[in-house]
């Protein structure tokens, strides 16, 4: 039953990944994203990665979506058909992938125990966190308790990330003759702009 | 190569694939907003081989019952690779922001978002500028 | 959206729902999955389905924009701070069993619930922040070109 699903699950991927290269509207590409996020959200669930998949949904198929169409809203509706050969780009990914799947020849099999993920702290911290942490949620007390500091870091990064989205595009914009003229004309007029930036959205 | 080792490995594989389209897509479109939807389908199978990674066979979600009276028979699939795609999955759509908010800086600079264009645009400035200052200092730039 | 009178009522109704449902995955991400990270996303998606059906001001004058960029910096700090009042009570940074000493596991409780407060957060400000930065800036195309 679960190789059913996968194999359904991977095939709607991989038509969907195909759609999102042959279509040339980008309002198609960005809806096809979202249902990638959400196939792939489906594909965490039969891993048992059942956090991942929650947030894979709520993510990739909400908050990235949106993200996507306000972009479109600011910048263009189609893609121009590309001028160069696809023959290079096609030439590289075969060689990327092809070394790739080299690389995974080594790899244990697919859901086996006694693989070296299984066998070093993974044990440990299922084993312990009963007794020290006394939370159902296995993945809850890895993220917050024995990996506090690597999600600290994250937050950091998350927060770090919306910073620079607020300055690159929030307040008014300045055109580039309006610079030019503020640049030449008054410098103080080209600093307001710049000044009040930060709060006024 | 037996029918056992291709059972264990197809799932790579196919991720593989899914990552080699993302990269396709990042490579040859011109388009800014589709290389980052590119970008995106390749981080997404990324998480993808690295949960598989965590997987056992026979196992079920690393969540205990509630009232704790854990089956030592049970067998939980790997939480750790689980707690790193999770913070990942945060901060990539964070970076993804980044990189669309960066888009639109640039259609407001140049007005395009294609890659060709902007090119040429960048071309054009810089001889535009190689004349003047070439004027400027006596032909010699 | 003027005469989307069945998303109108629709959405007036989810936002309050989603908000909860925000609440209980936050709260609840102890047992079940959840936590922080997804709850933060959940709770920004409310006010952005009110800012989509309805529009910006009308979500703005609920949160405000300058709300959500001190939100984003409150939870980072609530997240900070959980470490050095830990460290305040002669525990290494973010060790939790500070927060209850007789009892190391309760301590953590608390600890993970401060913690994950902080995740979410800054996760809702952040979102929020980068969501009105792009539909706050005005669009150079028209929109006959869809």
């Amino acid at each position: 039953m679960n190789t059913l699903i996968d194999i359904v699950v991977f095939t709607m991927l991989v038509t969907t990944a195909l759609a999102v290269v042959r279509t040339h509207s980008l309002f198609a590409t960005v809806m096809l994203s979202g249902v990638f996020s959400l196939l792939s959200a489906l594909l965490f669930v039969t891993l048992d990665a059942v956090d991942v998949a929650f947030t894979e949904a709520a993510v990739g198929a909400g908050i990235s979506t949106v993200l996507m169409l306000g972009t479109l809203a600011l910048t263009a509706r189609s893609e121009k058909p590309s001028s160069h050969s696809p023959l290079i780009p096609l030439l590289v990914v075969l060689v990327t992938g092809a070394v790739l799947v080299y690389g995974t020849l080594d790899m244990p099999a697919f859901g086996d125990a006694l693989a070296p993920a299984m066998t070093h702290v993974a044990p440990d911290y299922i084993a312990r966190s009963p007794a020290e942490i006394d939370v159902p949620n296995i993945v809850t007390a890895i993220l917050a308790s024995y990996r506090g500091f690597d999600t600290l870091g994250e937050t950091a990064v998350v927060f770090t990330a919306g910073m620079s989205v607020l300055l690159l595009i929030s307040g008014r914009r300045i055109t580039r003759a309006e610079a030019e003229k503020g640049a030449t004309g008054n410098a103080k007029g080209t600093d307001d702009a710049i000044g009040d930036g930060s709060d006024e959205t | 190569m037996d029918w056992s080792f291709f059972v264990g490995h197809v799932n790579y594989w196919l991720f593989v694939v899914l990552m080699m389209t993302g990269l396709y897509v990042v490579v040859a479109k011109g388009n800014l907003v589709k290389k980052i939807v590119g970008l995106n389908m390749f981080q997404t199978a990324v998480f993808m081989l690295y949960i598989s990674m965590g997987k056992v066979h026979g196992g079920t979600a690393p969540i205990f019952p509630t009232d704790m009276k854990i089956d030592p028979a049970t067998v939980y699939t790997n939480p750790l690779p689980h707690v790193l795609i999770l913070t990942a999955i945060v901060v990539g759509i964070a970076t993804t922001a980044l990189g669309l908010a960066l888009v639109v800086r640039i259609r407001e600079e140049y007005g395009t978002i294609e890659e060709d264009e902007i090119l040429e645009i960048e071309q054009d400035m810089a001889s535009e500028e190689n004349r003047i200052h070439g004027q400027a200092m006596g032909g010699r730039a | 959206m003027q005469h989307h009178i069945v998303l109108r009522v629709v959405t007036k109704l989810l936002c309050g729902l989603i908000v909860l449902f925000a609440f209980y995955v936050q709260f609840h991400g102890d047992y079940s999955p959840g936590g922080g990270f997804q709850a933060g996303v959940i709770m920004a998606v409310a006010f952005i389905a009110y800012a989509v059906v309805f529009n910006l001001e009308m979500a703005q004058k609920v949160m405000p924009a300058r709300v959500a960029h001190k939100l984003a910096a409150l939870g980072v700090l609530i997240y900070g701070g959980t470490g050095v009042v830990s460290m305040l009570f002669g525990y290494t940074f973010l060790d939790y069993g500070a927060f209850q000493p007789g009892h190391p596991s309760h301590g953590q409780h608390w600890g993970i619930l401060a913690v994950e407060l902080g995740v979410g957060v800054t996760v809702t400000g952040v979102m929020l922040t980068i969501f009105y930065a792009f539909t706050s800036r005005v669009p150079s195309i028209s929109d006959e070109e869809w």
